[in-house]
């Protein structure tokens, strides 16, 4: 691979997690005689290709994109659940296949998921799903002190320590989405990685679910790693944002400073194509085409088939990221001055 | 006169402990040509009033109260057969998912020269001739060619265009869309939104839009109805509900929105959540969660009723109300 990450920014003395060059390619070859009969090579799926990062203590950095764009992957890496094909993590000044050999290190990090429906096991009840990290760590000993605290840990996200002993089903997706948060708190864990954490939920509840996770943060000092489509909801949460498309990050930047000056093209489009509340009238030019499959993405800047800055440095060669208006933006356009900012 | 109508419509589902109410007493109208959308949480009846309309209630659920109109025409008690030749002809549907509508064993063309040669005198060359050109106008490139893909060859994008182009191929005056944007990226969205506005305008189409996308609706309606828990709260035009609601359920759906343009320390929410079907609170359902809730809310269920330019289902609309 030819690029290198860009660490644009000294990194801050506190990162609580550090990505470098972070890759994962997925084998999504066919079976190898079928292979051989059509003559076809191997496969490779570029889910997440090169991505620099750190999120320093005690603040949240979401990663926003569309389907495909490899943020869950990014989440997953993150966790452990996927090992990298390239590249580094580092926790807490720690490599990451070392702090997951260590439970007391484990135990610092936690994960919320998407569907409240699908990540709790039907046939536990609550206390049981809340005291597993508890019981996974030894962090309490004996059964009163673990009812003790999962009593605790359920106020703590709004719910009653009656509920304990009822069954997840009994509960609606925002409920859910509580007790979710419940058993990731269980083992005082500093860092978070929310993955899509209301996008299953209606409107309503996901304000509740977003106030709870600021409110959390604010007293228990979490740092968050966010994944989310959504960009009204990342503005909510964030303190840096992450723009990713097809397996890159394509503009990274405080989150007021992206969304007062938006500066790479793609960033401009997402935000060009949320429907607006205000009924100003004003007509939305969508941006055409759809996201390229990441098995084949195109030739240089992976948006230039969509881009309407897109020039023949663009179709050769890969932008990297580059400080541009306090932002890092890799985009050949802005750094030529090409992308006219209104 | 309106192209359809719902008068107190009420669907039923009987099941072992009783008999739960999913649809009470919805009325509403649209005429030739508007937008009606259709929002609240989930389970609140929005898809169940499009599936009755349809005449695609799945059992056990069924139509225990009221009628539907099309063209002033009942429509909800018409025999399975009756209603197939309407379904397509006069009322086409768009779903949320474009894999699971289409057929995934037949191409694309051959699905929509069916429904066309089904529901249009048009011969089969004449049908395939008419399905290149829907699909050219639904914006999928190279039409002539890509008619004899089959869906998995398209993108989701792509689908739900195919999608589209089979819901109007037959030229009906109804469309009734259930979340036809929710399954696709922002970008794609933006794009399927401007199709369907478009269209619909362009052939005089009139469209129930169901969607929990506040969003859409507000660039795409032309009148709002907000249910809750299988009534309607408010219905009235886009700009009221959305700037301006009546109904407190409203009010509260509009203001946990969390808003683009800058960021708030606590977003707006509403506590608690929607009562289930088998736990409605008697007098207005909204009472346990309703920050304006007073004496009467606890006893009496409020009907629509006019609350200025909007009719709400609120008690606080009605004459002896706390200021």
């Amino acid at each position: 691979m030819s690029d290198t990450p860009t660490a644009a920014s000294p990194t801050p003395p506190a990162a609580m997690l550090e990505t470098r060059d972070l890759a994962r390619f997925f084998d999504v070859s066919r079976p190898a005689l079928q292979r051989l009969l059509s003559r076809e090579g191997r496969r490779t799926l570029r889910a997440v290709d090169g991505i620099s990062f750190a999120i320093p203590k005690g603040t949240t950095l979401s990663l926003v994109g569309e389907s495909g764009c490899g943020k869950s992957t990014v989440a997953r890496l993150v966790v452990g659940l996927y090992g990298p094909t390239r590249g580094e993590i580092r926790f807490d000044g720690q490599s990451l296949a070392t702090a997951r050999s260590d439970p007391a290190q484990r135990s610092r990090m936690q994960m919320i998921f998407q569907d409240p429906y699908a990540s709790l096991n039907p046939r536990w009840r609550v206390a049981d799903i809340i005291a597993e990290p508890l019981r996974a760590f030894k962090l309490v000993e004996g059964r009163d002190a673990q009812q003790k605290r999962v009593g605790e840990l359920l106020t703590q996200v709004g719910l009653s320590p009656l509920d304990a002993q009822k069954f997840p089903h009994e509960f609606s997706g925002g409920q859910r989405q509580r007790i979710s948060i419940a058993r990731a708190l269980s083992s005082n864990p500093e860092f978070l990685v929310c993955d899509e954490p209301t996008s299953a939920l209606d409107v309503s509840v996901q304000a509740q679910i977003l106030n709870l996770m600021k409110d959390l943060q604010a007293r228990l000092g979490l740092t968050f790693l966010f994944i989310s489509h959504n960009l009204a909801v990342v503005r909510q949460v964030s303190d840096r944002i992450g723009v990713m498309y097809l397996g890159r990050i394509v503009e990274s930047a405080a989150s007021e400073t992206l969304f007062t000056t938006p500066q790479h093209p793609y960033t401009r489009a997402l935000m060009e194509a949320i429907p607006d509340l205000d009924m100003t009238g004003r007509s939305r030019i969508p941006v055409g085409g759809e996201v390229p499959s990441p098995i084949t993405p195109p030739s240089g800047c992976a948006f230039h088939p969509r881009c309407p800055l897109a020039n023949d440095r663009c179709r050769q060669e890969r932008p990297e990221l580059r400080p541009s208006l306090g932002a890092e933006v890799a985009c050949h356009a802005v750094e030529e001055g090409r992308a006219i900012l209104s | 006169m309106s192209l359809l109508e719902l008068r107190n419509l009420r669907v039923e589902f009987p099941t072992r402990r009783g008999t739960l109410v999913a649809l009470d007493d919805v009325s509403f109208s649209i005429a030739p040509g508007e937008v009606l959308g259709v929002v609240g949480e989930s389970g609140a009846g929005k898809s169940m009033t499009g599936a009755a309309i349809i005449g695609l209630l799945e059992p056990p659920g069924r139509i225990a109260g009221g009628q539907i109109l099309l063209e002033g025409r009942r429509i909800d008690n018409l025999r399975y057969d009756d209603m197939r030749r309407i379904r397509g002809k006069q009322i086409g549907a768009i779903f949320q998912d474009p894999l699971t509508t289409l057929n995934p064993l037949y191409t694309v063309g051959r699905q929509l020269v069916e429904t066309i040669t089904t529901h249009l005198p048009l011969n089969p060359a004449q049908a395939r001739a008419r399905a290149i050109e829907w699909l050219e106008r639904v914006g999928i490139p190279a039409a002539a060619q890509r008619i004899d893909s089959y869906p998995h060859e398209f993108s989701g994008g792509m689908r739900q265009r195919v999608v589209i182009a089979l819901a109007l191929c037959a030229e009906p005056k109804l469309i009734v869309a259930d979340e036809p944007t929710t399954a696709l990226d922002v970008s794609i969205q933006a794009q399927v939104i401007a199709l369907l506005k478009g269209l619909a305008r362009d052939q005089g189409t009139a469209m129930m839009l169901v969607t929990h996308d506040m969003g859409v609706i507000a660039e795409t309606a032309d009148r709002v109805a907000v249910m809750y828990a299988g009534r309607i709260a408010e219905i009235g035009p886009v700009r009221e509900v959305v700037k301006q609601a009546r109904h407190p359920y409203s009010a509260g759906l509009m203001a946990s929105i969390p808003p683009m343009d800058r960021r708030v320390d606590k977003l707006a929410a509403i506590e608690g959540s929607m009562p289930r079907l088998s736990a409605i609170p008697q007098g207005c359902a909204y009472n346990p969660r309703c920050p304006r809730v007073f004496s009467r809310c606890m006893v009496e269920r409020p009907d629509l009723i006019p609350a200025g330019p909007t009719d709400a289902a609120c008690w606080l609309y009605a004459p002896g109300a706390p200021a």
